[in-house]
């Protein structure tokens, strides 16, 4: 249900909700947090407030839309609200504001947060510098920001870092962490040796690899080397050295990864690029500050660029023919659940770098 | 290589990362039952789909058909597309199907077992299962002793490698009385060592009754009030509208009280009636589990604080059923109750005084398991006497399943200028406030297997001390003649409502 507040208050739409809630029954009945999305009004809202509907069904919450329109209008307040099947598991309610009112928009938030449920704010596009800062920011105990989305991905991921404070977090974290999970179990088993160098491939625009080299640097407290990749998309490979040879994980074509450890054969592993919705419903699984992400940005500037560019082969190392490949089932389940339907576009081949704003070809 | 070896990229900080089990593989027995194609199959498919499983898992089938390793995987396949939860994805299945191998034979041949054996061995070598294998037994617990033999024989039972595991998988039934669980828990540790025995009991596994621990330990609220100054008394519900038509072979003789009272609901009530573990370390959880079971025992005398039944013919729900002698299968004769009822007392300081019911029984009004907790009235009530009439005793009640969550009744004033109090409930639904769709508790059992994480599994000294508990009962059942009927799709026979109302008390309508 659809329920149109043109030119309004927030009280009106308040009393609006309860009125809904007596009618319905359930609705609004244990939400457990409030997610505050900010954004400009535009065709893209629409992108961020679907996603934000797909996680409440893991985290049922009231998504409130700030959508920022023409501030040369005169001000004015639409509040749309959307509840039972145009709504996923939350409620939505949409405020766009026009004219002086739009850079007031915690004014308007303020009144209709839940009690005492926390409250998340999601920045899908261009963030504030200092999220923490931001008038919506500061209602909130998690701030959500997306380096990938923005229009200078790599200056976003620096701004990020000078500005660091507890419960800030970026989707271009979040996109990381099936390749670390990876990571980690294949460091679980023997041989346990030390790390003694350790290389991340990427493309020149990508933050998550970024995050990646400096999460190693921060964690194997080693200086980690960051190569540009001519060709491939997103992160492309990671090679951990040790004494019996190396650690590689291997990803030239954006879906499927290769993991090779002497010794062992080698096993494909699906690392396709997580759509929005399923990072979404990751940080709204935990709302306490991100000690991990402090200490990866911390470990950026561990980062050793190296100045060439790396082509990699498009072909993974072919297993020999003895050792049959173990199989992706394992890391492909990790994404087949999350990735529905929208997985096969986010992952086709690499668009122009003027088009990476878009949420949906997040780099991961 | 140093045992102390710390993983430079796990943080336990680090709440992102998964635990995904290491390299392993399941063998299943009993591979074409019931249990392993609705639940087993199914929470597999969920685990991989959810990207828990290592790479390489590997799913043996033993059974007695004759199958090659094709046929296993269609019926697997059918089983996932009918029962798993989450959604079928091709990629998925196609990956982890490269892992299925079937095994023909019966218990008693020796060949069968080694060519088992081979399989688990081709399969290390293959997918890198690394020796690390675990066994389900899924079948009646007849066939143990033998099936243990056997895997001690072919060499399956012992890790050729300090690093590597074996472990092993039973089901309920534990025994049928406490000399028999001692018998079955020598055949196992005869030949598995205790601590790679993993007993399933699913309702550890559900979300529910591991959210009855975060509630009373993480709490300010309850802990204050979960004692005998404030308990009146517990009742634990376990009630299914099914009957038991088709299981005879398995339920005659057996009857409600071992099947379900013995494993289910004396864990529910160690859960309930536990004092605080130190940690949620395995064994500090077993510890009080273990202390509150040892100090649980029968309030007496059994005529008056028991009872049980057997469910009549009749209609229920809009269909005929039939009686529990009318099934096919059933002895004309059979004492076989499919309604029982208990009263416990555990003697703690905790709880002296407050007595736990317990309650289960097949053809009742709906399929419901709850915990209710209910307090004593108020010392004195300060309205007049009519105001107050319809006021109860206040509840905590944990919903089990299904429409997981917490119930918390309490007396509040009827609108109007009289004042009037009645009951009220509030009500918090774990649908509404987490996930659409949880883990099924096979999920998570299955996944601690894999991981050797004991803490869900009761142990040995669990399962006999709750045969103590019972054996009493069962002694007296024995001599006491036939159950009482009770039609179907009613809250059991008379006798159990005698058995609080003699107390003054009544049991809650779940």
């Amino acid at each position: 249900m659809i329920i149109d507040l043109p030119s309004t208050t927030t009280s009106q739409v308040n009393s609006k909700l309860v009125h809904l809630r007596e009618q319905g029954g359930a609705t609004a009945l244990g939400r457990v947090l409030t997610l505050v999305i900010v954004t400009d009004d535009g065709a893209k809202t629409e992108d961020a407030i679907d996603a934000a509907n797909d996680a409440s069904r893991e985290h049922p919450c009231r998504v409130i839309v700030v959508a920022r329109g023409a501030r040369k209008a005169a001000a004015r307040l639409d509040a749309q609200i959307r509840v039972g099947g145009d709504a996923g598991a939350s409620e939505v309610v949409v405020l766009r504001l026009y004219g002086p009112l739009a850079d007031e928009g915690a004014s308007c938030v303020i009144p209709l947060l839940l009690p005492d449920a926390p409250v998340v704010a999601w920045w899908p596009f261009e963030a504030p510098a200092k999220p923490a800062d931001d008038p919506i920011g500061r209602l909130a105990q998690r701030r959500i920001t997306d380096s990938a989305a923005e229009r200078n991905p790599i200056k976003a991921l620096e701004v990020r870092q000078k500005h660091y404070a507890a419960g800030d977090t970026d989707l271009a974290w979040t996109r990381l962490t099936l390749w670390r999970a990876v990571l980690a179990a294949s460091l679980d088993l023997p041989p346990y040796e030390k790390i003694t160098d350790a290389t991340v491939t990427g493309e020149g625009d990508s933050p998550s690899t970024d995050l990646l080299a400096g999460w190693l640097a921060a964690r194997l407290k080693i200086p980690v080397r960051r190569a540009k990749a001519v060709n491939g998309q997103g992160i492309i490979s990671v090679v951990l050295e040790r004494k019996s040879g190396p650690v590689e994980l291997l990803r030239p074509d954006g879906k499927v990864g290769t993991l090779t450890q002497p010794g062992q054969p080698a096993r494909r592993v699906a690392l396709q690029r997580r759509a929005n919705r399923d990072c979404l419903a990751e940080e709204l699984r935990r709302l306490d500050p991100d000690e991990p992400f402090e200490e990866t940005l911390k470990g950026l500037t561990k980062i050793v660029r190296g100045r060439t560019p790396v082509k990699t082969p498009t072909k993974a190392p072919a297993a020999p023919d003895d050792t049959p490949v173990v199989s992706a089932a394992e890391a492909e389940a990790v994404l087949s659940k999350k990735d529905g339907p929208k997985a096969k576009t986010a992952a086709t081949a690499k668009k122009p770098r003027a088009t990476s704003r878009q949420p949906a070809k997040g780099k991961s | 290589m140093t045992r102390s070896w710390a993983n430079p990229l796990r943080d336990e900080r680090d709440k992102r990362l998964p635990r995904i089990a290491g390299p392993c593989g399941l063998v299943i027995f009993g591979v074409t039952g019931d249990l392993s194609r609705k639940k087993l199959m199914p929470a597999i498919y969920d685990l991989a789909n959810r990207g828990l499983l290592p790479p390489g898992f590997s799913l043996v089938g033993f059974a007695r058909r004759e199958w090659e390793d094709q046929d296993f995987g269609q019926v697997v396949y059918e089983a996932v597309k009918q029962h798993a939860r989450t959604p079928f994805r091709e990629q998925v299945w196609d990956r982890l199907a490269e892992g299925f191998r079937f095994v023909q034979g019966t218990f008693d041949d020796d060949t069968a077992f080694d060519k088992l054996a081979e399989t688990v061995a081709e399969l290390d070598e293959l997918r890198g299962t690394s020796g690390n294998h675990a066994f389900y037994l899924s079948i009646p617990p007849g066939a143990f002793p033998v099936v243990t033999q056997q895997l001690a024989r072919s060499g399956l039972a012992k890790p050729t490698h300090p690093d590597q595991w074996r472990r092993v998988v039973i089901e309920k039934p534990f025994g049928h009385d406490l000399a028999s669980a001692r018998q079955l828990n020598k055949v196992l540790n005869d030949v598995f060592p205790e601590d790679s025995v993993f007993r399933i009991d699913h309702y550890l596994g559900k979300e529910t009754v591991q959210n009855l621990l975060a509630l009373r330990f993480a709490n300010q609220l309850f802990e204050p009030i979960w004692n005998a100054n404030y308990v009146d008394h517990v009742q634990i519900t376990m009630a299914e509208d099914i009957g038991l038509g088709g299981r005879a072979g398995y339920y005659d003789g057996i009857g409600a009280a071992r099947d379900v009272i013995q494993n289910h609901l004396l864990q529910l009530l160690a859960l309930t009636a536990m004092e605080e573990p130190v940690s949620f370390r395995p064994k500090a959880l077993r510890t009080e589990k273990i202390k509150v079971l040892e100090a649980t025992k029968v309030i007496g005398p059994c005529a008056e604080t028991t009872a049980r039944g057997q469910y009549l013919g009749g209609w229920q729900g809009g269909q005929k059923v039939p009686g529990l002698l009318e099934e096919a299968g059933f002895d004309k004769n059979s004492t076989t109750e499919t309604y029982a009822a208990i009263t416990l007392e555990v003697n703690t300081r905790r709880w002296a005084g407050v007595p736990f019911f317990l309650r289960t029984g097949k053809r009742l009004g709906r399929r419901v398991t709850e915990i209710a907790v209910v307090f004593k009235r108020a010392p004195h009530l300060p309205f007049d006497d009519t105001a107050t009439e319809e006021l109860g005793q206040n509840a905590l009640v944990v919903r089990v399943q299904p429409d997981e969550g917490v119930t918390l009744r309490f007396g509040s004033k009827v609108p109007g200028n009289q004042m009037e109090v009645r009951d009220v409930s509030m009500d918090f639904s774990y649908g509404h406030a987490f996930t659409e769709s949880s883990p099924e508790a096979y999920e998570r059992l299955l996944l601690d297997v894999l991981l050797g994480e004991p803490s869900l599994f009761p142990v040995n000294e669990e399962v006999e001390l709750s045969w103590e508990i019972l054996d009493p009962v069962l002694k007296h059942w024995q001599t006491a003649g036939k159950p009482e009927g009770y039609p179907a799709g009613t809250w059991g026979p008379e006798a159990a409502d005698k058995m609080l109302s003699r107390t003054g008390r009544h049991w809650r309508r779940p």
